[in-house]
């Protein structure tokens, strides 16, 4: 009885004080600011922090804090500059890169960064059995294809000599000008040996090795704490050969997928940098907070694929009128708000230094008469076409709008198809489409990874266009190490690509997100790559 | 009632939680696209891999039953789209979150939805019938995804007594499970209030009036307890679905919870995942409904003769 008597009591009490826990206090922005910890929104719960199993930019964020490969990356141009390696040598035939590793790298445990420790990796990331669904990054290496398919077992085959701790040969099959920016690609991070091999086989997927305890790493920053959905935390690397640059005594990465959420969180003062920004709050910080929103561009191209396999849109006029009768500077302006540029050709500009010279020209009276050529003049008798985008709120505002355009200017009907991700991707593979909304994201700074996209063996090729000039120019520009000749006949290419069109090039990506004014160093990168050695905050 | 519980566990628990497991198990199989398919092709070559590594080459019916043995010895095997964690760990991790959420939110859903539907009760057809009632109206049509922007933009963002989002401090506990609980609360209240009506119009409570008992042990103690008999049947689902988490608010207050894993896993294609978040929240489901029936005999004593 006596108990019952105080519970109000205890109720109002325990309110009173949860209440008085929650008084306004100093932001987590201004106590990050004070002790150099940069928290950061990061997209969805990361996968796995395995460079050799994972897949996306989220996890790469937080990997490239944790890992450093033979380059670096340059803070502003993302040039490879020396990293674990110190200086290298390249064979007069581009064919043959030497690496001299550093004395005085190593890993978090205080073990030496060694050669073959980076063979170890490339081994592991290729072997088979792991099933790494980015391993083909590594195929300019001489047989590294065929080991990772299978047909050779015997690693001593590929292209990569640890010729003693400190020196490390790789061997290319052809001359691959972009080699060291590839370098730069999480694929190619190394791994501790004796890490893996202490929680199981070298080519075991899914160990234990990555959680906080046992991860190994030789970056500027180790893994200190991994709650599930919650944060993961990096604190500074004291072992790391760099250790000196380095500004930032913790990272915490929130994975926080809701656009809006993070916004929240970060008007709040709990987020440094946001991973994304919802559009329609693009407008309210140009006028409100101009200072806190980012528009940096992007490598990466949103497209309408076509199946030119079925009719009409076999005929290249029907595609051509199609890609002319399009407004992207109003899909641009008036609906993406994000400072897209509108694309009238493939490649993004400035790939590593090409910009196409070839652009398409967007014609209303050129796009009609091609219709009329194509055999529908003023849109009659064209068949109702089907476009098909993944369930999402943009995709359908641009095929909308898209689809209005093509009404009013060409006549012509298409109906809008939406379906959940993982049924659109199946839809795609099996190229049960007419059109088919895709965006792609280069992986490395160099045309190449656009356009070898659209060779007939192409594994993303999904409007199964074939060109055998198109395919001997993109396997030739692999061949040679001349640049102006490669830009050429990437040049040649692409124009092949905008006259046969089984894409539509919309416009070009660009990340928008926020960021808080202290944060510096946080330069605009067309890959989103951030050294974060380099960033620190000023209170 | 043992005999009863043993029964209920035997007869009816384990032959439900078998259909839930197999139709999931197929179910799951039949939706297009896989949990390696994604934005860039994957080669046949190291598809094949994956899968081996997964067991997903063997046969349907072999990989049926490799999974049922692994089910009768508590694995729910490894996570598709988290490689290095298994469903196991997952729901561990997540589970004590969505259960804290959901406790909060029934104890606010209770002492609202009782207080309220007992006011309303006890002068039906005036104002203090009316406003609870009206607010719980409006609670069951306010939906969560607009109640929690809205607290926080009031409560964190205007007023900063709390914070936005996150599951760090006491006090983050607040405004998910007010949001979370409103439209239990509001459930809650009118089904008090049927009751309440319903049982204040029995005889035995004139019998009570009769032989002079002070009002508010008359409604306390005789009335409420018959009173509360509806919202018991209902706490049982209720319960479950509470504890179990929810997308809506867990995302909107970034909660590390297990509605997220359970929506997710569906897009992902998790196929062990999505299974294992299944059974998990069947088990809930039974295992609360079995408490439920259990509590509506010792409130009931009508039950109780019938056994």
């Amino acid at each position: 009885m006596e108990i019952k008597r105080y519970i109000p009591f205890i109720i109002f009490l325990s309110i009173f004080s949860l209440l008085l826990g929650c008084a306004k206090q100093e932001s987590r922005v201004v106590q990050g600011n004070r002790a150099q910890i940069l928290h950061k929104g990061n997209g969805q719960e990361p996968e796995d922090l395995d460079p050799h199993i994972i897949n996306g930019i989220s996890e790469y964020n937080i990997i490239s804090a944790l890992l450093e490969g033979l380059v670096s990356e340059d803070p502003q141009t993302l040039q490879p500059i020396p990293g674990i390696a110190e200086y290298w040598e390249i064979s007069d035939d581009r064919r043959v890169y030497t690496f001299y590793l550093r004395p005085d790298a190593k890993w978090s445990n205080g073990d030496s960064v060694t050669a073959s420790d980076f063979a170890f990796s490339y081994r592991r990331i290729l072997s088979p059995k792991l099933g790494s669904t980015y391993a083909y990054m590594l195929y300019p290496l001489q047989h590294a294809k065929s080991f990772h398919e299978g047909s050779i077992t015997d690693f001593t085959q590929v292209g990569v000599k640890a010729i003693n701790d400190q020196i490390l040969q790789l061997t290319l099959t052809h001359p691959t000008p972009y080699f060291l920016s590839l370098l730069n690609h999480w694929t190619w991070l190394p791994v501790h040996p004796a890490t893996i091999l202490k929680f199981g086989k070298i080519h075991q997927r899914g160990t234990i090795w990555t959680r906080p305890k046992n991860f190994v790493g030789n970056g500027p920053f180790i893994l200190d704490i991994w709650k599930v959905d919650q944060v993961i935390i990096v604190k500074r690397n004291e072992q790391y050969w760099d250790a000196d640059t380095v500004r930032l005594n913790a990272i915490h990465f929130y994975p926080i997928g809701n656009p809006t959420t993070e916004e929240r969180a970060f008007r709040a003062g709990k987020l440094h940098i946001t991973h994304q920004l919802a559009f329609n709050k693009i407008e309210v910080y140009q006028q409100q907070q101009p200072e806190c929103l980012r528009i940096d561009p992007y490598l990466a191209t949103y497209f309408y694929c076509i199946n030119v396999n079925r009719p009409p849109l076999d005929n290249p006029k029907v595609r051509q009128a199609l890609a002319l009768a399009i407004d992207r500077k109003s899909i641009v302006e008036n609906v993406l708000k994000g400072g897209q540029k509108p694309a009238l050709y493939f490649t993004p500009p400035n790939t590593a230094g090409y910009t196409s010279e070839t652009s398409m020209t967007p014609n209303l009276q050129k796009a009609t008469q091609l219709l009329a050529e194509a055999g529908y003049p003023n849109g009659t008798g064209f068949p109702k076409i089907e476009l098909l985008y993944n369930t999402s709120e943009n995709h359908r505002t641009i095929a909308e709008a898209i689809q209005q355009m093509w009404k009013k200017n060409l006549h012509i009907d298409i109906s809008l198809i939406n379906q959940e991700w993982k049924v659109y991707i199946n839809t795609r593979r099996q190229q049960d489409f007419d059109l088919c909304r895709f965006g792609w994201t280069g992986d490395y700074l160099d045309p190449n990874t656009f356009l070898d996209m659209w060779t007939s063996d192409g594994g993303n090729n999904a409007a199964g266009w074939s060109n055998v000039m198109y395919d001997k120019m993109i396997e030739h520009a692999a061949e040679i190490s001349d640049p102006n000749l490669r830009f050429e006949l990437f040049q040649k290419a692409e124009n092949i690509l905008l006259t046969e069109l089984p894409i539509i090039p919309i416009y070009f990506y660009t990340t928008v997100y926020l960021t808080q004014p202290g944060v510096k160093n946080w330069h605009p990168t067309i890959l989103d790559h951030h050294p974060y050695k380099y960033v620190y905050l000023e209170p | 009632m043992t005999t009863f519980i043993l029964k209920r566990i035997f007869f009816e628990t384990l032959p439900t939680l078998l259909i839930i497991a197999t139709l999931t198990f197929f179910m799951v199989r039949l939706a297009p696209g896989g949990p390696f398919s994604q934005e860039k092709s994957v080669t046949p070559e190291i598809l094949e891999n994956l899968k081996a590594h997964y067991g997903l080459n063997a046969p349907l019916h072999k990989q049926y039953f490799d999974y049922m043995k692994n089910l009768l010895r508590g694995d729910l095997g490894p996570s598709f789209k988290y490689p290095n964690r298994t469903v196991n760990e997952l729901i561990a991790n997540a589970f004590p979150v969505s259960f804290e959420l959901g406790l909060y939110a029934l104890l606010f859903a209770l002492l609202v939805g009782n207080a309220a539907g007992l006011i309303a009760a006890l002068c039906p057809n005036t104002k203090s019938d009316y406003i609870p009632m009206s607010l719980a109206m409006l609670g069951i049509c306010i939906p969560s995804f607009v109640l929690g922007p809205l607290l926080v933009l009031i409560f964190s963002l205007w007023l900063g007594w709390f914070s936005v989002s996150g599951w760090d401090f006491p006090s983050d506990r607040i405004l998910p499970a007010i949001t979370l609980g409103a439209t239990y609360a509001a459930y809650i209240a009118r089904l008090t209030r049927s009751g309440m009506l319903e049982i204040l119009n029995q005889d035995f409570i004139r019998t009570a009036r009769a032989k002079g008992l002070p009002e508010y042990k008359i409604i306390l103690k005789h009335g409420f307890k018959g009173g509360v008999i509806p919202v018991v049947s209902f706490l049982g689902p209720a319960v479950a679905g509470l504890i179990s988490g929810s997308f809506v608010v867990e995302t909107i207050f970034q909660i590390p919870g297990l509605g997220r894993f359970f929506v997710n896993a569906a897009f992902n294609r998790d196929y062990t995942m999505v299974l294992g978040t299944v059974l998990f929240f069947a088990i809930l489901i039974i295992l609360f409904n079995l408490v439920v029936d259990i509590i509506l005999v010792w409130l009931n004593p009508k039950l109780r003769f019938r056994e």
